[in-house]
């Protein structure tokens, strides 16, 4: 398969970027997305010139290293997919394929296609936890829990922490990533007891860091590739409130 | 120099409880006077930085990746094994070590598996008390499913994503002592050096990835949670960014490479699909719990569909093998037993290197909708990336490299021969002997750094005091200098041939020389091969870009360089060592039916490599395994 590729280039944060254009030759449909960029940044090294610079680490849809807006879609727009997974199959010959970093105000491009998504880990930071110091824990049957509610509280947990909802939303909203970490600890007894604070800490980080507000149009739910539910928006919203009515403390 | 393990003495079952009673304490208010450094941000780096932290002591954590979050223990599948009994089918701590020691094909230190058995416990209470959701029964309790080498359900899991699910528990109690300000942490920040002074490790020098800059970070101990070597095979399962130049560069300064040879090939992955490929992708051990592996009886059956193959023509051969295991022998075993039929041309797939692994029966047992509740992300998986799927049809699997048993040495308090230096999780050789039991890398990460490192790290800094290092010190400007001067080394060959071309046949060579099967005239045909490949490296590499900028082409060009000289080690060990054991399969040294032969009476010890200089042979140092309790027998799955 032959393509031609639009891929956003910039040097450093504080230079300007633009679009380059490059030609991927003799690719297979076997290949991954990340494997077709290995392919171009090899004929580039070959020749001298400096490879695109992208994220990516386990290849195998897990640790949310990798990003890019493929088409203008994060993650390509093949449903429940990360770049990574992402297959050349899935592309037509002779395709043209715009490849662009996240773009949000809280996720600062480093370079090409790499962007600073500390933001998330401040975000964690600030409540993403349960706080208890190792050692001293009661047995790991003490406390049951509901089936439901621990399936609950994975599906929430599956985030991969990729950015791929801020990058796609309108308002470079992080809701959906914030609902998932606070839904995932709130649902679960262990998480209950620091419910309130959670919420509040979370919530404020998320605001000093850039992000912007959720008008629920849902477009995150539809290309996080562990398809989060838009719903752990709902039950944050809902946290949030009752936090604020309670007067809880930070 | 003689290697000391410092085992306690005392009855086994006590030794531990005994040690940390012998530790040196140091006082609650005098912790926040050290500084400990931890390189790694998985496992077994987040929870020892967590932990260390909790406890007073000032710390400071660095990662390659952009987030602690993205280390590679995240991609682990199946589960984590732990002696609970809550099955009530005949579990302990001591059937645990034992599993686990005959599991290492007894090869492993006896003190050091029995300690990780006893405190397996301890860590799934940890994890639940952080908010881990393990899969769980109607009633509430934890639920546990089977895994290969063991005859109990001791495996805790959470779907298919417990190293994901574990793994963030750590990075969340990692997160809440950033937060706190009590662990500094450095991502995108590779090491490049350890810093020795009077003979102890007090620092390392770093390259930030970002800006190019390199610098140096003194303190009063240096903990490296770095992983695994897999990737020095370039096809393997692990993170593309996975890399040896952190334990590398430590062998280098004086600590003693332990057992590289150990080498864990993985049975169920999904197979080659040609050159352009980057990395091989793990389908969890899990799947055979309820999947059956198989391959046609005869060669002119396997170019048909699957389906078309009746029963009576399927060669169900690990059943056949080893019937009391079954579909749940061994990794080593499985994946011998894969390269067997394949080698006798019974394989499956492109290129005929595949076995099937079918679900058909359990589906049938069990419903598809069970079989999609326990494995419906790996069966996504396996559709993503072939483009098959696995309900309809078997999947198609064969081994890959996976993970490395061999790593630093370390003694019983997990500090290497370089004092001050500790070591943590794969990156350490310690606890599973010549081949690891599933679900056991997650147990061994976080046991490290949760319950180990905690204690002993207090004893090293009552008993050595040592002065506090200072970063003016002119070894650090020296260690810098050194570095900036591989690297500007690195960028002036200006060759032709890309760093991943040399990587991969570097990788395709020890694959073909050092992978499943070993033999002395590969190994000798390798470590002739090596050396010259190296030189073209270092003559005609291409590495573009700058020093002061993010240069990944610059990154992956000096881990490559590190995997040049070591995979020299990793063959040097494979040729000393004529036995087979776990892993490290010499096919000279085989029973007439194709099982491994160990020679107990010469080769029972840990080779533990001293480096003695560019160009020098490593000295060999071993050290004995005595077996206290248990007897080691020869290995039978049947």
């Amino acid at each position: 398969m032959n393509f031609t590729l639009k891929v956003w280039r910039q040097k450093n944060s504080s230079s300007p970027g633009g679009f380059e254009t490059y030609e991927a030759r003799n690719i297979l449909p076997d290949m991954s997305f990340l494997e077709m960029l290995d392919v171009v940044n090899e004929g580039l090294l070959a020749s001298g010139q400096d490879p695109i610079a992208f994220d990516s680490d386990c290849r195998e849809g897990i640790c949310g290293m990798c990003s890019l807006v493929i088409g203008g879609i994060p993650h390509g727009g093949q449903r429940g997919t990360t770049t990574c997974e992402l297959y050349m199959r899935h592309f037509q010959e002779g395709q043209t394929i715009t490849v662009e970093p996240w773009r949000a105000k809280a996720f600062p491009v480093v370079k090409d296609l790499i962007t600073d998504r500390g933001a998330f880990d401040r975000i964690i930071q600030a409540g993403g936890f349960v706080s208890v110091n190792t050692g001293g824990t009661p047995d790991g049957n003490a406390i049951p829990i509901a089936k439901t509610t621990a399936d609950s509280s994975m599906d929430a947990a599956a985030c991969i922490g990729c950015g791929a909802c801020v990058a796609v939303c309108k308002n470079a909203s992080a809701m959906l990533f914030v609902a998932a970490k606070v839904s995932h600890l709130n649902l679960l007894p262990q998480g209950k007891i620091e419910k309130d604070r959670r919420v509040l800490n979370m919530v404020k980080q998320m605001d000093a860091e850039g992000f912007g507000n959720c008008t629920v149009t849902a477009s995150c739910e539809a290309v996080c590739p562990k398809e989060i539910s838009l719903s752990f928006i709902a039950k944050m919203n809902r946290d949030y409130g009752a936090a604020i009515l309670k007067g809880s403390e930070r | 120099m003689t290697l000391d393990s410092k085992t306690p003495s005392g009855p086994l079952a006590q030794k531990w409880e005994k040690h940390k009673f012998d530790l040196k304490l140091v006082n609650p208010a005098n912790k926040r006077k050290f500084d400990v450094i931890v390189v790694g941000s998985g496992l077994a780096g987040a929870s020892a930085a967590a932990s260390m932290a909790e406890l007073g002591y000032k710390v400071k954590c660095f990662c390659f990746q952009d987030s602690p979050r993205r280390a590679h223990s995240i991609a682990a599948q199946g589960g984590i094994n732990a002696a609970k009994n809550y099955q009530n089918d005949g579990d302990s701590i001591y059937r645990l070590f034992y599993d686990t020691i005959k599991g290492g094909d007894f090869r492993s230190r006896e003190a050091n598996v029995y300690r990780l058995a006893e405190v397996s416990v301890n860590i799934i209470d940890q994890c639940v008390a952080q908010g881990v959701p393990f899969a769980r029964e109607y009633g509430g309790l934890l639920a546990n499913r089977s895994f290969g080498g063991a005859q109990v359900s001791r495996t805790f899991y959470a779907r298919g994503q417990t190293g994901q699910q574990l793994l963030l528990g750590a990075y969340q109690a990692l997160c809440r002592q950033i937060g706190l300000g009590a662990v500094q942490m450095y991502p995108r920040t590779e090491m490049l050096d350890v810093v020795v002074i009077d003979g102890h490790a007090k620092g390392i020098v770093v390259r930030n990835l970002v800006t190019g800059v390199i610098s140096s970070h003194p303190a009063d101990a240096v903990v490296l949670a770095t992983g695994g070597y897999s990737n020095v095979f370039f096809l393997s399962t692990n993170a593309k960014g996975c890399n040896a130049s952190a334990i590398w560069r430590a062998y280098k300064r004086g600590a003693f490479f332990a057992n590289p040879c150990y080498t864990q090939i993985h049975p169920t992955c999904i197979p080659v699909t040609g050159d352009h490929q980057s990395k091989l992708t793990l389908m969890s051990e899990s799947l055979r719990n309820d999947g059956r592996v198989w391959v046609p009886k005869k060669k002119e059956d396997c170019g048909k569909p699957a389906g078309s193959i009746a029963d009576a023509d399927r060669d169900y051969f690990l059943e056949r093998k080893y019937p009391s295991f079954g579909n749940l022998a061994p990794r080593d075993i499985s994946s011998r037993a894969a390269k067997e039929v394949c080698d006798e041309g019974r394989g499956v797939g492109p290129g005929g290197r595949g076995v099937y692994l079918d679900f058909a029966d359990a589906c049938k047992r069990l419903g598809e909708p069970v079989i999609r509740d326990r494995y419906g992300n790996l069966f996504d998986m396996y559709e993503k990336i072939t483009g098959e799927n696995a309900y309809r049809g078997p999947m198609r699997i064969y081994p890959a490299l996976h993970y490395t048993m061999g790593g630093l040495w370390v003694d019983y308090d997990l500090m290497g021969t370089l004092p001050g230096l500790f070591v943590l999780g794969e990156a350490n050789f310690s606890d599973h002997g010549a081949n690891r039991l599933g679900a056991s890398a997650l147990m061994q990460g976080l046991a490290d750094g949760y319950f180990v490192l905690p204690y002993t790290i207090g004893n090293y800094f009552a008993s050595a005091k040592m002065a506090k290092p200072s970063s003016s010190n002119p070894e650090f400007k020296k260690a810098e200098a050194e570095v900036a001067a591989f690297e500007t080394k690195l960028l002036a060959i200006k060759g032709k041939r890309t760093v991943t071309s040399f990587h991969r046949e570097l990788g395709r060579l020890l694959w073909e020389k050092c992978g499943m099967a070993r033999n002395e005239a590969g190994l000798k045909e390798a470590l002739k091969r090596i050396p010259e490949l190296r030189d073209e490296f270092w003559k005609n590499v291409s590495v573009t870009g700058e020093n002061g900028e993010l240069n990944q082409a610059l990154e992956y060009a000096g881990r490559v360089a590190d995997f040049m000289e070591f995979a020299e080690l990793l063959c040097q060990d494979a040729l000393h060592r004529r036995e087979s054991c776990g892993g490290h399969f010499r096919e000279e040294f085989q029973t007439p039916d194709g099982e491994a032969k160990r020679d107990d009476e010469n080769f029972a010890y840990v080779a533990a490599w001293e480096y003695q200089g560019e160009g020098k042979a490593p000295v060999l140092h071993k050290e004995p395994l005595v077996y206290e309790e248990v007897h080691m027998s020869t290995r039978s799955y049947k």
